[in-house]
């Protein structure tokens, strides 16, 4: 049974966890997949470590939490250096540039970091608020757990009424700073 | 309360990705509950937020009280009205819900408590899992009382034993606790639920006789001479059944009474008439159990990690199986008696130093040895973690 393990991790107030619903409805309900979202937060309704896992399967989920992930989104330092040891031995990284500093972590290769500038993005659409929305769009492109098609609905979905077309701009910012990269890379 | 005939909820008869609590709330709904009072607490609230919002859609009363006592006493209140009504808490509001819990279950009031557990004891981890609460659902309140209590590992099983909850009160007249913990109760998972039609709803047993003829907590009309186990039935408060209710030990009438045989028939009244549904009430989801050697017993949210140990066992070539009740108060004593007698060893995996495991030693009897794996730092155990204790249980070296 193929089991993809995913993990968003950064801090209170960044809609870590709002992402991570988003994105097991674009693997569960869109791409008619099964999945399972859990979290954890402390009391604080901003700061503090926030995390949100995500695991999407073809197949029933016994153990509903992450082990080692497969893909890694860190959106701050704290949780990059937290998590990143934690890390699949072929797994991917996706960082938030504008924020974490890849390297220090000898165990994994250089090569399973993905980054771009995600909260500097948010920031220059006119809402750093939707920085969660441009790491989805990001994370999508580069490792392809989900259909982009599936994850623009489940975004569209959960918004608030009026903000879709901000949302929808900051999914395509995130797809296209990730094709920028990898045409570097 | 008017009754609206609108769909259940939007929710229904399609696939979504719903939290442990949302499914709680829609089991609620469909089960016919229309009054919620409660205190919200973390990893419960959601449960409230969802009620305040669905019940005066559906023609139903929500009601945020001072503090959980006053919660647990509005929810008995609107029963005694004819509502089928619920609270949802956490530990620290369990706690003080205890004294009129044993209140509804002495003067035979249906209604749900819903416990998501968090890490405790006092304040403890108010975001973290813990199933800490088993006793405390089965013996929190004083006196010999019956308990039920159910236990869910999914959330489309939460939505299901929350349904189970409110016909298991309404017939047998007695408390229900929907025992959650944080990993359910605020994990999402996809899960399709039943569109309205397809639900299966018990009403209480209302008087079949006029107000003139009916006692209170006498046997109904057409049960058997003799019967020592019956539900009466019951008046809904202000329809001219006039009757009495008091926590005070009561003969048939409602009033009072003093020690003696009649007080002791009142006791054992209640704990019959759940040991004589218990058979009904029991419903054990197990894996690999025919053939296993070790059984492993888990519930709740601890049972998601003992199912995956149990597969890794399997692939290492140990015979285990997964013993997980969704009942467990009244605990499934002979399911477990005759198991012991078969398998060379229990693990009973649970987040807490040792409950369930108490009722699994006594079911147990010496038979096979009996182990327990708990953890109480707030984190569900990992997989690995259960698979080491159960590979020592087999003597193996890990």
């Amino acid at each position: 049974m193929r089991r993809t393990e995913v993990r968003l991790s950064g801090e209170g107030g960044q809609g870590i966890i709002l992402a991570g619903i988003i994105l097991a409805e674009a693997a569960a309900i869109y791409d008619g997949a099964n999945a399972v979202q859990s979290q954890s937060y402390g009391p604080e309704s901003r700061g503090g470590a926030s995390k949100a896992e995500v695991i999407i399967a073809d197949g029933e989920i016994d153990y509903p939490k992450v082990e080692r992930p497969d893909v890694l989104l860190a959106m701050n330092q704290e949780a990059y250096d937290k998590y990143a040891p934690s890390l699949k031995d072929d797994g991917i990284i996706v960082i938030d540039s504008t924020n974490v500093t890849a390297g220090g972590t000898p165990s994994f290769q250089a090569s399973h970091v993905r980054g771009g500038p995600i909260t500097g993005l948010a920031r220059d659409l006119g809402r750093e608020i939707v920085a969660n929305i441009v790491a989805l769009g990001f994370l999508c492109a580069v490792t392809g757990v989900v259909s982009r098609e599936s994850l623009e609905k489940a975004v569209l979905a959960r918004v608030p009424k009026g903000t879709e077309d901000l949302n929808r701009r900051a999914l395509a910012a995130g797809f296209s700073a990730a094709q920028a990269e990898a045409s570097r890379v | 309360m008017s009754a609206v005939p609108e769909p259940t909820s939007a929710a229904t008869g399609r696939s979504r990705l719903l939290q442990g609590n949302e499914a709680c709330a829609e089991g609620a709904i469909a089960a016919g509950c229309r009054f919620f009072a409660g205190y919200p607490i973390t990893p419960s609230t959601e449960i409230a937020e969802l009620m305040s919002e669905m019940l005066p859609r559906h023609g139903g009363r929500f009601i945020q009280m001072e503090d959980e006592i006053a919660s647990m006493a509005a929810v008995i209140g609107a029963s005694l009205g004819g509502a089928k009504a619920m609270t949802a808490t956490s530990g620290p509001g369990f706690s003080l819900k205890q004294e009129n819990l044993g209140f509804a279950a002495f003067t035979e009031i249906p209604c749900v408590i819903v416990d998501a557990q968090r890490g405790g004891p006092s304040s403890g981890l108010p975001t973290a899992p813990a199933q800490g609460d088993v006793m405390q659902a089965r013996w929190g309140t004083h006196g010999d009382h019956p308990a039920v209590a159910f236990c869910p590992s999914t959330v489309s099983e939460v939505f299901e034993l929350t349904v189970k909850a409110f016909n298991t009160a309404e017939a047998l007249r007695t408390p229900v606790i929907l025992l959650m913990d944080e990993v359910v109760a605020h994990m999402r998972e996809k899960v399709a639920l039943p569109s309205p039609g397809e639900v299966r709803v018990v009403d209480r047993p209302r008087p079949s006789v006029p107000p003139g003829e009916y006692i209170a907590y006498g046997p109904p009309p057409g049960a058997p001479a003799g019967d020592d186990a019956y539900v009466p039935e019951m008046a809904d408060f202000g329809t001219g059944y006039r009757y009495h209710v008091t926590g005070l030990t009561h003969g048939k009438n409602g009033l009072p009474i003093g020690p003696g045989p009649e007080a002791e028939f009142l006791v054992r009244r209640l704990s019959r008439k759940v040991e004589k549904a218990a058979p009904q009430l029991e419903l054990n989801r197990n894996e690999l159990v025919d053939d296993a050697e070790y059984l492993v017993v888990s519930y709740g949210g601890a049972a998601r990690s003992a199912l995956r140990a149990v597969r890794l066992a399997r692939e290492m070539g140990v015979a285990a199986g997964l013993f997980r009740p969704t009942t467990i108060w009244p605990f499934p004593f002979q399911a477990v008696a005759s198991l012991a007698a078969k398998v060379k060893g229990i693990l009973v995996v649970e987040l807490n130093l040792g409950q369930l495991s108490l009722e699994v030693e006594r079911a147990a009897a010496g038979h096979c040895p009996v182990q327990q794996y708990g953890r109480v730092g707030g984190e569900l155990m990992r997989p690995s973690e259960v698979l080491d204790a159960l590979l020592r249980l087999t003597g193996r070296k890990v």
